[in-house]
């Protein structure tokens, strides 16, 4: 069975988002959206022209809308049921294999080779010495039969099995009481739970799927799978964890995308 | 005198037809409403319902699909905030009593006749005929549907008791997709027939004429003096 590489995506923008035009012309672009602003706030009629780039790009606007995704942060935080199970499903149930995605196509995927692999780690953390492939797949596993929900708007059921996030980062001395767990890529990816999150029964560091080692496409070694985020948190191909209070940045809230990205 | 004096203040400032509140409510949420149409046409493009239906980029708001997000999850709260103020102010004063009941079938079935013949009388814009009551209670209706599949949608898992409501997260996504459907319905109804007798536009802006002294289901002032 093919590999689902599914319609034009944010997702998978041909090459990124090349950010040197904007760099070059600031302060052209700050006047022009001076002006675009203006027109938007002069009379309701104007409202027709919120579409395509007219206004979303405007830095004055970009800081309110980012500002209402934070204040969402905190809404989703209040929201967060530390103790409140996903519902789990069925193996019949279970689609295999994963569906792909990240922000460049399944072809572009680089291997990573689990002989030269390291999981290492840092922050606020007791016990820093990097893990090996082979030390992380001796750990106990639990398995995850849960719905994996994209931000774009698809679903799947998947299988992932692991060790327990909260299990492991009382195993290294872990601060629990710190902000955030971050997590650093293979592909240069970033990503960051927040501790609530990170602590919930159902996030694990997951090594297989469906039974069997994670396939190169889906993070192997080592990913990130926690049911009560979007699809999108659930960093693939972890190189390196830290524990922080500290706010790291993440991949996509830099791009706009909200950081807390709850379901 | 203060009787006499207090007596006419209320004169001069009857209750209009739309009050400067409800007027203040019905623009912000026809704003907010407009975003949340753009910007989630923005957000469905991403991952289609309909293999033939994708929103032309003109008629989306945002940029991608990100920017669609941001607008769509700013304009809730000011759609959110504003929709409990007005159904607070409706159920309060009266309004929703007064202006929307009762809505009996007869008549709603009476005045579709009559809109499809053109006889519809609209003199007076004091009054909503059958047809009108129908679709303002709808639409709060949808609405009210809307928002609460729209929170299934922003949390399956945490309102995960929510979402078996909905048949499950696909589900609520299709509903939030016909809910939609009706609002835009509703909408290029409603705006053709304000359009048709422009002076119920001018008195969403103004106000309009004074509310009539119709007893209907008005509670009768009190005197002062008694």
């Amino acid at each position: 069975m093919p590999i689902r590489s599914p319609s034009s995506s944010i997702f998978r923008p041909k090459g990124g988002v090349d950010q040197s035009a904007m760099k070059d012309n600031k302060k052209l672009v700050a006047d022009i959206n001076r002006r675009n602003l203006l027109r938007g706030t002069v009379s309701l009629g104007a409202l027709t022209m919120l579409t395509g780039c007219t206004v979303s790009d405007s830095n004055a606007v970009q800081a309110v809308l980012r500002a209402v995704s934070s204040l969402n942060d905190g809404v989703q935080e209040l929201l967060f049921r530390p103790n409140h199970l996903a519902p789990t499903y069925r193996e019949d149930q279970v689609v295999k294999p994963p569906r792909f995605n990240a922000f460049y196509e399944v072809d572009d995927v680089k291997p990573v080779d689990s002989k030269a692999w390291k999981l290492e780690l840092a922050g606020r953390v007791d016990n820093k010495a990097a893990w090996s492939a082979e030390q992380i797949y001796k750990l106990p596993e639990q398995e995850l039969i849960v719905r994996h929900i994209c931000v774009e708007g698809w679903d799947y059921i998947g299988q992932w099995s692991g060790v327990n996030l909260r299990q492991f980062l009382q195993r290294i001395g872990a601060d629990t009481k710190a902000k955030y767990v971050a997590f650093r890529c293979a592909d240069d990816y970033t990503e960051c739970l927040d501790m609530a999150t990170a602590l919930h029964p159902q996030t694990i560091l997951a090594t297989k799927y469906a039974r069997e080692p994670i396939t190169d496409p889906f993070g192997f070694p080592l990913r990130l799978r926690t049911a009560t985020k979007l699809g999108f948190k659930n960093a693939k191909w972890i190189t390196a964890m830290e524990v922080t209070n500290t706010f790291p940045g993440t991949y996509w809230s830099e791009r706009g995308f909200n950081w807390f990205a709850g379901i | 005198m203060t009787d006499a004096l207090s007596v006419k203040s209320t004169e001069r400032h009857r209750r209009k037809l739309h009050p400067a509140a409800l007027r203040a409510m019905h623009w912000i949420n026809a704003v907010a409403m407009i975003i949340l149409i753009g910007s989630g046409w923005k957000i469905y493009n991403d991952e289609v319902l309909f293999g033939w239906l994708h929103f032309p980029d003109w008629m989306t708001i945002g940029i991608y699909a990100q920017h669609g997000l941001q607008w769509h999850f700013f304009a809730m709260w000011v759609l959110m905030i504003n929709g409990l103020c007005y159904l607070a102010y409706g159920f309060y004063t009266g309004r929703f009593r007064r202006k929307l009941l009762p809505i009996w079938p007869s008549a709603v079935l009476a005045d579709i006749r009559n809109a499809i013949r053109f006889k519809l009388a609209h003199d007076d814009i004091l009054h909503y005929n059958a047809v009108q009551k129908t679709l303002y209670a709808g639409i709060i209706f949808v609405i009210t549907i809307q928002v609460i599949s729209g929170w299934v949608i922003w949390k399956p898992i945490q309102l995960s008791e929510l979402t078996s409501w909905f048949f499950g997260f696909q589900g609520a996504r299709l509903i939030h997709f016909f809910g939609m459907t009706g609002i835009v319905l509703f909408l290029v109804v409603h705006v053709t027939l304000a359009l048709l007798v422009p002076k119920t536009i001018g008195a969403m802006v103004t106000g309009g004429p004074p509310e009539s002294d119709e007893p209907v289901g008005t509670p009768p002032l009190s005197s002062p003096a008694e």
